[in-house]
């Protein structure tokens, strides 16, 4: 057996954490071997340690910053799929929900972040808000893609089948498109953490983005290390949980037939 | 015999930045309830496009289509619909396939479970009903939208080029099944095919079309016996058959012999 062969003969879950444990590995070994300040770049052990040692404060803060993200992402996912729905059901609102739509995504979010908190403090609403903003773009553009995806044959059958454009919506169209929906949402997943942690950058009291801020203050580059980790595991999480759902939902999918066939 | 499908004059014209498109132009054609009549044609001849005038799904743009003496403005009651694509739905089982016109209408599933269950045991579907389209051949999902077709027993199938996607022998084979069908239950059926052959083995009247301008330039009547079979084909009159159709054709110079 070759190296290769030997190598993808392991199990995939086995091979993704020897590539995690070896990246993290060199890290350790080329910060003791060069020992550069702690300030510019600590260790992985000295930025675990530090998470284990605080466990209270990592879990608030993280808690925080996972319940911002996910309320932001749901309230995309719900504006998008209605935003989605208006733009097909009528070329008067495809017009203008789209022209304000590409012109609004033109602007930064993060510009937008501090109007947010003028209008709506700076506890979670503005979190929310700021998240749902980033993440709803994509949902739109993904979920009108497949809406509009449907063969012309099968919209003709529908037709012939004397569908009610709601019926059609619901029969033929929506199912249709939730692959793209589910393309778009996790986009969405990474986009709406992003929108989380402006939102705390801006104005805060809790949060990883809360925590970041504080460290950077006291050049605690330990503490930043750590909450940007953990941010890291929070959006492969919320990408993985989206992933697993999506699964569930969409066996006869071509993308997921492999995977069904094999569980 | 009364008419079932009545075209008068029928035209319909595309607009197209370089000027107007005439797809068809002056149809006349009447199909008789219970007929089997195709529709033969070069590619681009509007045959499709005249299907789906009759379906409703398009509007002519001068002239007259009337079924069962009303009018054509929407797809009407009591239609089937078979396409070249099976547009099967692939989120849905087979069975879940079949059922789908129900849903469209708000009826009970359960009541057209069984007369699903049938027409999937006549196509040799039976066991394949809980199977999604992706786990099937081509002849199987084509045989599935028939039977989504046949659900609620239109008493007008329209079927465009529905085995023309299929290898010849699914083709032979799904032939004699549709055949088998529409001897039990006396369907009108109005079926489009670039298949000579395939036209004049099932159908009892054959139009042919040319295009540019999308017309129908004769008609010719099939009085093969019935039941017809796949052997018939190397008989001498079914040879002539074929034979006219091909001289029309060559007459137009859609054919070269040579």
């Amino acid at each position: 057996m070759t190296i290769g062969e030997a190598w993808f003969a392991l199990p995939k879950n086995v091979r993704v954490l020897i590539i995690f444990t070896l990246t993290l590995s060199f890290w350790q070994i080329a910060v003791v071997a060069f020992s550069p300040p702690e300030i510019l770049i600590p260790s992985p052990l000295k930025v675990i340690q530090r998470i284990i040692s605080s466990p209270k404060f990592y879990f608030i803060h993280t808690w925080r910053t996972l319940y911002e993200t996910v309320v932001g992402f749901g309230l995309a996912v719900v504006i998008g799929v209605v935003l989605s729905v208006l733009v097909i059901s009528s070329r008067f609102l495809e017009e203008t929900i789209y022209v304000l739509l590409v012109a609004f995504n033109g602007i930064p979010k993060v510009a937008i972040a501090p109007l947010f908190v003028v209008w709506m403090g700076t506890g979670l609403p503005p979190k929310f808000a700021i998240a749902a903003t980033i993440a709803v773009f994509v949902i739109v553009i993904d979920l009108v893609l497949g809406f509009r995806s449907v063969e012309r044959d099968m919209m003709d059958l529908a037709r012939s089948l004397r569908g009610s454009p709601f019926k059609i919506l619901l029969l033929i169209r929506f199912p249709h498109a939730l692959p793209n929906l589910f393309a778009g949402m996790k986009a969405a997943t990474t986009l709406a953490l992003i929108g989380s942690i402006v939102g705390e950058f801006v104005a805060a009291d809790r949060g990883l983005g809360y925590a970041i801020m504080v460290a950077q203050g006291s050049f605690d580059t330990v503490q930043i290390f750590a909450s940007i980790a953990l941010l890291g595991v929070m959006g492969m999480v919320l990408f993985f949980f989206v992933e697993w759902i999506e699964r569930l939902v969409l066996p006869w999918h071509i993308s997921m037939r492999d995977v069904h066939h094999a569980a | 015999m009364s008419v079932y499908v009545a075209l008068r004059n029928a035209s319909k014209i595309y607009p197209s930045p370089r000027g107007n498109i005439e797809a068809i132009h002056g149809i006349d054609l009447t199909i008789q309830s219970g007929e089997f009549l195709s529709i033969v044609g070069p590619s681009g001849c509007g045959k499709s496009t005249l299907l789906k005038c009759i379906a409703g799904l398009e509007q002519i743009s001068s002239g007259s289509i009337q079924i069962r003496g009303e009018e054509v403005h929407g797809p009407p009651d009591n239609l089937g619909i078979v396409f070249q694509r099976d547009v099967l739905l692939d989120w849905r089982t087979v069975i879940n396939n079949v059922l789908l016109p129900v849903e469209f209408r708000s009826g009970k599933r359960k009541e057209k479970r069984g007369r699903a269950m049938d027409l999937l045991r006549l196509f040799h579907l039976q066991g394949f009903e809980k199977r999604y389209p992706w786990e099937l051949s081509g002849g199987m999902r084509q045989r599935v939208a028939i039977c989504r077709a046949l659900l609620d027993d239109p008493a007008l199938l329209l079927m465009d080029e529905p085995f023309g996607a299929l290898d010849a022998l699914t083709r032979d084979e799904l032939n004699i099944e549709l055949q088998t069908i529409w001897e039990q239950t006396k369907k009108t059926v109005l079926f489009i095919t670039h298949s000579i052959s395939e036209a004049v083995l099932l159908s009892d009247r054959v139009a042919v079309m040319r295009k540019m301008p999308g017309e129908v330039v004769d008609i010719l009547d099939i009085h093969l016996p019935r039941p017809r079979t796949l052997a018939m084909r190397e008989t001498p009159e079914f040879g002539s058959l074929m034979r006219r159709i091909r001289m029309i054709f060559e007459s137009l110079g859609v054919l070269r012999s040579q």
